[in-house]
């Protein structure tokens, strides 16, 4: 092994990403971008996860039309009152699922209508009885729930953008890009020199992890700026978690590089992998209460782990220790992709 | 003095599934010359280089470099101009050539390249900003970075303009010259013609004509060809007119002595500076051995 050779490499690789400026900006763009529309979705007052619509009534702003309901009703943060001038409208907007539930203005008994086909409405009707219904004549008496500081949504979904960014970038940024370099000849020039398969591969992985825990670095310090995340844990335990999530996701992408020189079958491999890992490895919803063998699944994907670990640093100032199995579960994963990469690689067509 | 013998390809077999596309070729590569592999398309000379290259083992067969096997040093002792690469992207030219420096251990200095290759005008150019001949002598460059003792390139011409060409060609002629031996795989017979000093002529994966340009035009071509205007053929004598044939509205004589030719020709009132004198070259030779049907 030479290092000089590998260095080569390295550097080669690194060129390409940082001079190619409109995959590079969009490298940082993208996931900055999702960050900032979930924080104007998520982050503001202006979020009412329900709607109520209510006729007869004339308003066009939300406030004035929340003066239409029952004053019960106006106390919670968490429904958008809309206003329609008559039932038909109402009802054609509740049909069509604009709203999930329609009360009549100046009603006693209060007349509302819910759409049965909408799981929402069934929820928002069982709520709005509830608040309707004085404090006093419940069985419930509300404990305070969460101790400590508060976990924004944002908070959580961040780790989950990352760790996404994190798995596009290393999968299409290593296994897409050597298929193209295996179509075009350049690995079949590179064969024709000293450099090893080894040599080669590990020189690609590195790039890739320097240029992840550099993007990594720059959007979290970023979002960090604008939004203002806060570490629970250590730094020093999140660049351990990210750099075994890292190597993970990369020998994964080398698994897809180590053969065949189609780039549209390349691309169809890695919408196959990163699709089910995106939705099932939590990075935009948590899987708590999904059937056993969706959850079953989630564990054999590697961002899964890392998400977790980062997740329980970020989030709950977990140590290293307590992060320990998903550290050691990535290795693993590490380990057997760069067995079978290794084992499969060709660099020839 | 007989010629050391740098490559030797013994019983060299590939198949790919039912098709042969090497046929049990025996080859030998006296060093220091230039050969010139010939053959229309899908004769098996790319498969065959490869082989020798080490790019693809071949089925059967051995391929022996100095008289010996090759080991994980050849790739070291060798250079090679691909036909079909792309360059390393978003670098320049001086870059690729200092990245491929680093991956041997023995080089000749960027700046004595850049020199040899006529490349300091675009040395601080992007690879994807250069012209086809700039692409061209840089790819050579890379083929000669590390000094090779064996160079092989692959059609090194194909699509480059005549000046270009020419231009590439005095670089190979100047490697000629330092006494390195090169594997030319071409179809440009002026090409063939102008650097080599052997020639291999594949066909259907087999060698079947070997020898210098010269032998090879003596052993597979006859006599010269004279072209007359068409109206000349009722004014020749018998015994001429019956080598004569019209093509294309030009009378063609194909003359195996020139002097009786000559002679009848003035005998029978022809208008010489009207006569145009063809000499067989390369390229008669590999039409005659391969055929005019097209190949794809």
């Amino acid at each position: 092994m030479r290092l000089k050779r590998m260095w080569a490499m390295f550097m080669a690789r690194n060129y390409e990403f940082f001079r190619d400026r409109a995959a590079f900006g969009w490298n940082f763009l993208f996931p900055f971008l999702i960050i900032a529309g979930f924080a104007i979705i998520f982050g503001g007052d202006e979020h009412r996860e329900f709607k109520v619509g209510v006729f007869p009534c004339m308003a066009t702003d939300a406030a004035v039309a929340a003066a239409c309901v029952p004053a019960p009703l106006q106390e919670t943060t968490h429904i958008l009152y809309i206003a329609f001038s008559d039932m038909a409208q109402g009802l054609d907007k509740l049909k069509h699922h604009k709203v999930d539930l329609l009360i009549e203005k100046g009603t006693r008994p209060v007349k509302y209508w819910v759409n049965e086909n909408s799981p929402k409405g069934d929820i928002l009707e069982k709520m709005l009885l509830g608040m309707m219904v004085a404090e006093s004549q419940t069985d419930m008496v509300r404990q305070k729930a969460v101790s400590g500081r508060p976990i924004r949504y944002l908070d959580w979904l961040f780790p989950g953008i990352i760790g996404m960014n994190m798995m596009f970038s290393a999968l299409y940024g290593v296994g897409y890009v050597v298929v193209r370099y295996r179509k075009n000849g350049v690995l079949k020039r590179l064969k024709a020199t000293p450099l090893t398969p080894f040599e080669y591969l590990s020189a690609q992985m590195l790039s890739r992890l320097f240029v992840l825990l550099f993007s990594i670095a720059v959007l979290w310090a970023g979002c960090d700026l604008i939004f203002g995340f806060k570490v629970e844990g250590s730094y020093l335990d999140l660049f351990i978690m990210f750099l075994a999530g890292s190597l993970s996701l990369i020998a994964l992408g080398l698994v897809i590089a180590s053969r065949g020189t189609s780039e549209e079958f390349a691309n169809g491999l890695l919408n196959f992998i990163t699709w089910p890992m995106m939705f099932l490895s939590e990075v935009w919803f948590s899987l708590e209460g999904a059937p056993r063998w969706v959850r079953g699944m989630a564990e054999t994907l590697p961002l899964t782990h890392l998400l977790r670990g980062v997740r329980k640093i970020v989030n709950d100032g977990a140590a290293l220790a307590d992060v320990a199995p998903e550290i050691i579960v990535l290795t693993g994963f590490t380990l057997l992709f760069l067995a079978v990469g290794a084992l499969l690689f060709s660099w020839n067509k | 003095m007989q010629e050391r013998v740098i490559l030797e390809t013994i019983a060299v077999t590939k198949h790919y599934g039912a098709v042969t596309a090497v046929k049990d070729l025996t080859l030998e590569v006296p060093q220091g010359i230039c050969l010139g592999l010939l053959g229309p398309n899908g004769a098996g000379k790319t498969t065959l280089v490869e082989i020798i290259e080490g790019i693809i083992p071949p089925s059967s067969g051995q391929v022996l470099y100095l008289g010996r096997p090759r080991s994980t040093s050849f790739r070291e002792k060798i250079g090679i101009m691909f036909q079909q690469t792309a360059l390393l992207g978003f670098m320049s030219v001086e870059e690729t050539l200092r990245t491929f420096q680093s991956l041997y251990p023995q080089t000749l200095s960027v700046e004595a390249l850049i020199r040899l290759c006529h490349l300091d005008e675009i040395r601080k150019q992007m690879n994807d900003k250069i012209s086809g001949g700039q692409r061209q002598r840089l790819l050579l460059a890379l083929a000669l970075i590390n000094q090779p003792e064996l160079l092989f390139l692959d059609e090194p011409s194909t699509g480059l303009d005549p000046q270009a060409r020419r231009n590439l060609w005095d670089i190979v002629q100047n490697v000629k010259r330092e006494g390195k031996t090169i594997i030319l795989t071409t179809h440009s017979m002026e090409e063939a013609q102008q650097l080599c000093d052997l020639v291999a002529i594949m066909d259907h994966g087999c060698i079947i004509a070997h020898g210098t340009p010269g032998e090879l035009i003596a052993r597979h071509t006859k006599g010269i060809r004279i072209v007359l205007p068409a109206g000349c053929l009722h004014q020749l004598s018998p015994q001429i007119a019956a080598e004569a044939k019209v093509v294309d509205g030009r009378t063609i004589i194909r003359a195996n002595d020139m002097n009786q030719a000559m002679h009848a020709l003035v005998a029978a009132g022809i208008d010489l500076g009207r006569m145009r004198l063809e000499t067989p070259t390369l390229e008669t030779v590999f039409l005659n051995l391969t055929g005019r049907q097209l190949r794809d």
